[in-house]
């Protein structure tokens, strides 16, 4: 037997949404997704498939987008996790939530947390050329209601104010 | 899923040590670990993270030209490497091509040559006869639905697929899997690396227990290659079939040398070498690559279900063959 020790409860540390989170005795099967629903008290980001094909679970992690049902929380002490509650600035909205309102992108929202993380980040990487690359880019986050074509909308609104606010 | 046990190796002598004793999976990104544990595809109940130990995540170039990817290496920072897009294009579009933006951020380039199938019934959440699941329980797609499965090397024990792209990219690539174990470790051809089913349907690849990718090694650049995925979506979705072409042109355009590798028809990347070998003189645009191309694939042995798959195969090889080239296919 090797000499590493194997725990079935691990203490994390994370830093979620800019506040430092200390987890005590956590199962050792438990995703990033299920620490941050039944542990933090996060319910943003939302449970669709549990196996990678969806997005609903998308969140940041070290500033990029990935699929919080596919992490293991142990896998990730330390680090740092963005959810969609962590956008918005007090009451002010972040200008992807402000866009996605404004351009109607959701109808049921079940996917809207994951859509939001993702947009973000597909502006924040600089893939919102034109519509193809928003919609290739966009394709991880799986919307039952078919709102495509204003989550598109809202994703090229966002970046465009975006680009404005950055001096050219 | 079953109760696990975890722990966190700092050194590949650590991880080395642990992944040796039974019972016990390593995770990288955990994109298809974590899947397999929720569908009890793998009964390990020791997990251990090899996702920090240092100098398996860099990308170094190698003498010659070639380049040295660690494994941990996720697949979105080897298609952003400029080397790769600069002198590997096929294998920055296969990976453009591979999963969503969220799982290539995760998705390691080594564990991703290791993913298993996605065969339906394997993947059930219900028991159905598998022999990759259940040994010499059947197969349940033999008499059921078999579109997505083999053209090439397959036995009446499975019809499946190999499903990765990055996978076919690195065979056209003749690139080379760098192993280690505890008492030393190989190089292996990524032709070599997958199992064929009448070899076994109880493992996919080579390894051996407790042999860990430490990474893959390039050989000299292949400005002129190209991928080629057909699926039924446009976007996130595994291939029906794909293609990856290397070519060397001469310089008045004539093809000197070819690789042409076929994905999603067999359980590894099937090179198509009558091909490679038919097009040599050939100008890319000529018809007489077709006929290259159909020639290697009359050797093909459709499943009932798959043979519409030829068709596709045909055109994607075409189409990665002429784009490589630099030619409007
Ligand atoms: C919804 C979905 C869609 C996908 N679509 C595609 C697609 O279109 N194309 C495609 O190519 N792939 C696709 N994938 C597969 C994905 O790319 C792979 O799951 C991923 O590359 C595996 O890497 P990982 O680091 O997450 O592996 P992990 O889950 O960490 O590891 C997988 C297995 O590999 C082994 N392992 C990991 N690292 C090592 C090592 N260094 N040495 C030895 N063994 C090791 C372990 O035994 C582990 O059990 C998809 C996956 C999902 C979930
Ligand atoms: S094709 Fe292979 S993986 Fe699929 S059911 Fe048959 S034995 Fe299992
Ligand atoms: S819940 Fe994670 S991708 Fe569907
Ligand atoms: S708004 Fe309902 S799934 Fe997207």
């Amino acid at each position: 037997m090797s000499d590493l020790k194997f725990t079935d409860r691990i203490d994390l540390r994370l830093r979620i949404n800019d506040i430092d989170t200390h987890l005590e005795a956590i199962d050792a099967r438990t995703s990033l997704l299920d620490l941050l629903r039944e542990h933090v008290g996060l319910t943003g980001a939302k449970k669709g498939c549990n196996h990678g094909e969806c997005g609903a679970c998308t969140v940041l992690l070290d500033g990029r987008r990935v699929n919080g049902c596919l992490v293991l929380a142990a896998a990730v002490d330390g680090r740092e996790v963005v959810t969609v509650e962590g956008l918005s600035d007090g009451e002010q909205l972040h200008p992807v939530q402000r866009a996605f309102i404004d351009c109607d992108a959701f109808q049921c929202g079940f996917c809207t947390p994951g859509q939001v993380i993702s947009a973000v980040a597909c502006i924040a990487e600089g893939h919102t050329t034109d519509e193809h690359e928003i919609r290739e880019w966009m394709s991880g986050n799986i919307c039952r209601c078919s709102s495509y074509p204003q989550i598109v909308e809202a994703v090229q609104a966002a970046a465009a104010s975006e680009n404005e606010r950055i001096p050219s | 899923m079953i109760p696990l046990t975890y722990a966190r190796a700092t050194t590949l002598d650590e991880a080395l040590d642990a992944a040796h004793d039974p019972g016990t999976a390593v995770l990288a990104g955990g994109t298809e670990l974590l899947n397999w544990l929720r569908l009890g595809i793998t009964d390990a109940d020791r997990v251990v993270d090899i996702s920090r130990v240092p100098g398996l995540d860099r990308i170094e170039p190698l003498p010659g030209g070639g380049l040295r990817i660690g494994t941990l290496v996720r697949l979105n920072d080897v298609a952003a490497h400029p080397s790769v897009a600069r002198d590997w294009p096929v294998l920055r579009m296969a990976i453009h091509k591979s999963a969503s933006a969220q799982l290539r951020n995760l998705a390691t380039i080594g564990a991703n040559l290791l993913q298993k199938t996605r065969c339906a019934y394997f993947r059930s959440e219900e028991p159905v006869p598998c022999n990759r699941r259940v040994p010499g329980s059947g197969c349940a797609a033999r008499e059921g639905h078999d579109d997505r499965h083999a053209l090439f090397g397959w036995t009446d024990d499975c019809i499946a697929t190999q499903p990765s792209d990055p996978a076919v990219a690195l065979a056209a690539l003749d690139a080379h899997v760098v192993t280690r174990t505890a008492t030393g470790g190989r190089r292996i051809a990524v032709t070599e690396f997958h199992v064929l089913p009448a070899d076994g349907v109880d493992r996919d690849t080579v390894l051996e227990p407790g042999e860990l990718v430490e990474a893959i090694e390039l050989d000299a650049p292949a400005p002129c290659s190209a991928y080629v995925k057909v699926r039924e979506r446009e976007s996130y979705e595994y291939a029906i079939v794909s293609a990856a072409v290397a070519l060397r042109l001469r310089d008045d355009g004539v093809i000197d040398s070819a690789r042409i590798a076929l994905g999603s028809v067999a359980m590894r990347p099937w090179r198509l070498a009558e091909a490679e070998r038919r097009v040599v003189g050939l100008a890319p645009d000529d018809d007489a690559v077709t006929s290259a191309i159909e020639a290697a694939l009359a050797q093909a042995r459709p499943v009932a279900g798959s043979a519409y798959k030829l068709a596709i195969a045909r055109g994607a090889a075409r189409r990665a063959l002429m784009t490589a080239a630099g030619v409007r296919p």
